[in-house]
């Protein structure tokens, strides 16, 4: 097996990479919040990114579909490479990127419309006003978020009105729906009732048969459940850029850690 | 002292001074209300006035009050709007914005007797639309314009910032974002800060009675001149030729305005969603 140390990257993976990060350092205005990031990330395989709170996993999350960019002042540094190409290039587009990497957040975010509305809003953004052709990917979408049988008969209702754990679903269900490579979740199960949480972790090992995921999650349990390989965050001084510590396949970075900062957190000495 | 009596003295207090305040409210709308129906009736309402204009009914003011207030609504939402949605979004928050809105707030308190001045200079006089419809609408718009672009912005700032970052997450560009997202979401407090500041101009006086005129018109057209409820009262009153038909104008007037007030928290209470 092979591991990632500071700045330098090994493959941990045989199959294609799909996003490849080297040296990324990411700033808020003066304070640098992350160092040397330098991962390999498996295509149509799911990433795990854990450590504490603060360590700078959401922020490098937010990296990959440069969701960063609408904070200001936040400036990105290094090598960030989707299929070889550069997201950071000069004729990239941040809005075409994002369709390209979908993104689940830690809050559900419906938006204040119908169930069929919340789900169609990428397609439309894209052109498709054809019913037909919407039904269907509504319906699609929905079917592969596992929501499909609680909300077939009430799509015209509000998204709002949904259970917090269906709401997460529709989230996802909207996401799905503009048929992203890579999927983005943010401590997607942080806010949501445990039987929601079983769907959610069901539909990830269905979808990845076709999308790229990559999950940020407090919850070791379900980082060692839902993932094929895993990163350790950790920012070990106040003030100080978090950086990654170890990655690896899950199973071995869970079992035989190399680092002693990896295995006292994952042995839960600290965080 | 006691430490509970103190606390039930300024309990007391508390109490007296909010009890003053729905008190003088309330003897406002009692006084008008016991003077102003017994003239009131269908006929009151709905037919002009005859003699010096004391006599009879006053429905050609009402019309006047209502056709200018729906043209200020029409001249002044769009572009309060619009100026909102730039302040919030679009806008680097820095000194140029807080010098707008500093501007706008300045424009709200600007007494409407000089705003009336001005729009008599501007509207009436130089741009030559005469006492009009139309020369009070735009001076009411002015009024009117702050109060919108307020709310607005008060109600795409609400619009919580994890709901934008979901459009922008699927790939949808700011203007998508803004006109698909964000104003639906706002839509219900906009409403609501249309709606207030129309009971603002409904009851506005010094604005129209430089814009509009005195003569007792039916208006048609916008460049038709008329006599707003407002006016009508003040000259019913002032000139003491019939105190109580300016009652029953003045408990229409608090009428229609109440009714703004109310279809205001309506529209709020029963499609906010944010």
């Amino acid at each position: 097996m092979s591991v990632s140390l500071g700045t330098q990257t090994l493959s941990t993976h045989s199959g294609p990479t799909k996003v490849h990060v080297k040296d990324l350092s990411f700033w808020y205005g003066d304070f640098q919040a992350l160092t040397g990031i330098s991962v390999d990330i498996a295509s149509k395989a799911t990433t795990a990114f854990i450590g504490p709170s603060g360590c700078g996993k959401s922020t490098f999350l937010r990296c990959i579909n440069r969701m960063n960019d609408l904070i200001p002042g936040t400036r990105a540094e290094g090598t960030m490479l989707i299929d070889n190409a550069d997201i950071y290039g000069s004729g990239v587009d941040p809005v075409d990127l994002r369709r390209r990497v979908g993104m689940i957040f830690q809050q559900p975010n419906p938006f204040p419309q119908s169930i069929y509305d919340n789900v169609a809003y990428g397609p439309r953004l894209q052109g498709i006003r054809k019913r037909a052709e919407l039904d269907s990917i509504v319906e699609d979408s929905l079917k592969r978020a596992n929501l499909w049988k609680e909300v077939k008969d009430i799509l015209g209702k509000n998204g709002l009105t949904l259970s917090g754990g269906q709401q997460q679903r529709l989230c996802i269900a909207r996401v799905l729906a503009v048929q992203p490579e890579v999927l983005l979740m943010d401590e997607p199960c942080s806010a949501i009732d445990p039987t929601s949480v079983q769907k959610i972790e069901d539909l990830m090992s269905e979808i990845k048969e076709t999308v790229t995921i990559v999950i940020v999650t407090h919850n070791m349990q379900q980082a060692a459940r839902v993932s094929d390989f895993t990163a350790f965050f950790l920012q070990e001084f106040a003030g100080e850029p978090a950086e990654l510590v170890e990655f690896g396949r899950t199973n071995e970075l869970f079992t035989s850690p190399v680092d002693k900062r990896t295995e006292d957190y994952i042995t839960g000495r600290f965080g | 002292m006691n430490k509970r009596i103190t606390n039930k003295l300024a309990l007391g207090v508390l109490w007296g001074a909010a009890i003053l305040t729905v008190a003088v409210l309330g003897a406002v709308l009692l006084y008008v209300f016991v003077n102003g129906i017994r003239v009131i009736s269908p006929t009151f309402i709905f037919t002009w006035p005859h003699g010096v204009n004391a006599e009879g009914g006053i429905w050609p003011t009402i019309v006047a009050t209502v056709y200018v207030t729906a043209l200020a609504m029409l001249i002044s939402t769009p572009i309060a709007v619009l100026a909102a949605v730039y302040l919030a979004e679009y806008a680097h928050q820095g000194r140029v914005v807080s010098t707008i809105r500093f501007a706008a707030d300045s424009l709200a308190s600007v007494p409407s007797i000089v705003m009336g001045l001005f729009g008599f200079a501007l509207f009436v006089e130089a741009m030559g639309m005469g006492l009009s419809m139309i020369s009070a609408a735009l001076a009411l718009s002015l009024l009117m314009l702050p109060i919108i672009m307020r709310a607005t912005e008060e109600a795409i700032r609400a619009v919580p910032k994890y709901m934008r970052w979901g459009s922008y997450g699927l790939g949808a560009t700011k203007w998508q974002t803004v006109s698909r997202i964000v104003l639906p979401a706002a839509a219900p407090r906009i409403v609501t800060g249309v709606v207030l500041s129309a009971g603002r101009a409904v009851g506005e006086t010094a604005v129209v009675l430089y814009t509009m005129g005195q003569a007792v018109n039916m208006p048609v057209t916008p460049l038709d001149s008329g006599r707003p409820m407002t006016v009508h009262l003040y000259l019913l009153a002032v000139e003491g030729i019939n105190l109580p038909a300016a009652f029953g104008t003045a408990l229409l007037l608090i009428v229609l305005i109440l009714g703004f007030n109310l279809s205001a928290r309506w529209i709020l209470r029963h499609y906010r969603k944010v």
